[in-house]
């Protein structure tokens, strides 16, 4: 006679089979995000590759993503914590939505929300293996942070994730500069993008671009 | 309103069609001294009346802070008011705590609704006994909003509850439309103007009355006594003197400015 039963592991601390039920190493896992406040908005940009170990696995994954009207929220690590935090960031946004007052939910909030859950998670010793990039633009004013796995987060007016820290910033750090165009501001990405192509074993050479501009609040990206 | 044999449980309806036991705890905020609530499109003004125990004692605070861009203002059962101002400071810090923003006052007011209502639907609850009325601000600008004890809630241009509310209430409406686009500090001489109003007879004085504001650019905070009475001395004709104020304790507020007190402590004046 076979059945199963739920496995209660109990205290992840004490008990060593509950570990099965948390975190431990990401399987498949997206490469950098680079990300840039530019004159009209936020531009954002990453491969669409996700590795299995050393494996380039999957070619087609999008590591963007629109949040409600105003963010864009974008992710390197553990593709599957990805998803669960879209759901997550789903439901925060339909009850917003649902309030129908008027009132709705920016970039800054949305990043504070998500700074909780990864500390909490964190607290926990069951993290969301992620590095979070959030821009976006609300009221005319756009916003860019980050957050890590471990809660760390902080805005700047550029940021990357993984190698991209390694080999995009530097980049940024000497061209980057306020009130760069739209078009300068593809130029600087693709020129990150392209470094990382060469030097992360990682990246694919299929890209994905997500910007939000102040005027429209529109999105747009090319494959 | 007279007694009946449908009136004992809040739970049971009468053949009209009514829950008397909410229909009595609405009576219960028209006994309460007065509050009243007006705004523009960039601020709220909400004023009380002082209303004493005895001579002897302090006054009862009416007006609450909950957070720097909403404050509340009650009456009726003094004892729920503050029970409800405090789920209030609660819900607002839960989350500015996550969002790092303020809680839109409209949200806020509905959460509120929804905790009254729960009172009227269960045996062995009873209906908050205070009306309040919610300032605040949102995205889209300054808010009134009354939240009664039957767990409805309305928004307002101004208003008044409490007693002898109605006398404001008739001074309120022959002005309300310009309210709009008044000014700050018309919006703070037509609150006191309406207390006035409430006193009917009695000499208005800066110690009869508490009266707070909050703004875009300004944080919630009450008016020190000598601002109020610099208000009342426009249109009294015969300055009050001002030795009741010794007795009382001192006002924390700051004096209004275009951009607001930072760090402004939550002391209502003659607080204890």
């Amino acid at each position: 006679m076979t059945f199963t039963i739920p496995i209660d592991n109990g205290d992840a601390v004490k008990n060593a089979e509950a570990d099965s039920q948390r975190t431990l190493y990401p399987y498949v896992t997206g490469t950098s995000i680079v990300a840039i406040k530019y004159k009209d908005g936020v531009l954002m940009a990453s491969d669409m590759g996700g590795s299995y170990g050393s494996t380039l696995r999957y070619k087609n994954i999008e590591r963007m993503k629109a949040i409600g009207k105003h963010s864009l929220l974008g992710a390197s690590g553990e593709i599957s914590d990805f998803q669960e935090i879209l759901r997550y960031l789903d439901e925060l946004i339909l009850n917003d939505n649902m309030w129908d007052d008027g009132n709705s939910l920016g970039p800054k909030e949305v990043h504070n929300y998500l700074t909780r859950v990864m500390y909490n998670r964190r607290n926990k010793f069951n993290p969301l293996w992620n590095t979070l990039v959030l821009g976006g633009v609300k009221n005319g004013e756009s916003y860019l942070g980050m957050v890590s796995m471990i809660g760390v987060s902080f805005e700047d007016n550029h940021v990357a994730t993984g190698f991209g820290n390694h080999l995009a910033r530097p980049i940024l750090r000497d061209e980057w500069h306020a009130d760069l165009s739209f078009e300068e501001g593809v130029k600087l990405l693709e020129k990150c993008m392209r470094v990382l192509l060469y030097r992360d074993r990682s990246a694919i050479n299929k890209f994905q671009r997500r910007s939000l501009k102040k005027a429209l609040q529109s999105l747009s990206h090319t494959p | 309103m007279f007694r009946n044999q449908y009136d004992t449980d809040v739970t049971t309806w009468s053949p009209t069609g009514r829950l008397f036991q909410v229909e009595y705890a609405m009576e219960a905020v028209k006994q309460g001294s007065a509050a009243i609530g007006l705004r523009s499109r960039s601020h709220v003004v909400l004023a009380c009346v002082n209303k004493a125990q005895s001579e002897l004692s302090s006054h009862q605070r009416k007006i609450f802070k909950v957070d720097d861009h909403i404050g509340v203002a009650i009456a009726g059962l003094t004892a729920d008011g503050r029970v409800l101002s405090r789920y209030m400071r609660s819900e607002s810090i839960n989350h500015s705590f996550t969002y790092e923003s303020p809680l839109p006052v409209g949200r806020l007011v509905v959460r509120l609704a929804d905790k009254a209502q729960v009172c009227t639907q269960w045996s062995w609850k009873r209906p908050y006994g205070v009306g309040l009325l919610v300032g605040g601000l949102d995205e889209s600008g300054a808010h009134l909003y009354y939240n009664c004890p039957s767990g409805n809630y309305f928004e307002y241009q101004a208003f008044a509850i409490g007693s002898r509310s109605q006398a404001a209430k008739t001074y309120l409406e022959r002005r309300f439309e310009n309210f709009k686009e008044s000014s700050r500090e018309e919006l703070i001489k037509d609150a006191i103007l309406a207390i006035r109003e409430t006193l009917q007879g009695e000499t208005l004085k800066s110690s009869l009355c508490t009266v707070s504001v909050l703004g875009v650019d300004e944080p919630f905070h009450f008016l020190d006594q000598e601002s109020i009475q610099k208000v009342i001395d426009t249109f009294e004709k015969v300055p009050e003197d001002e030795e009741d104020n010794a007795g009382e304790a001192e006002i924390g507020a700051v004096a209004p400015a275009e951009q607001g007190g930072s760090g402004d402590q939550d002391l209502a004046p003659m607080e204890m």
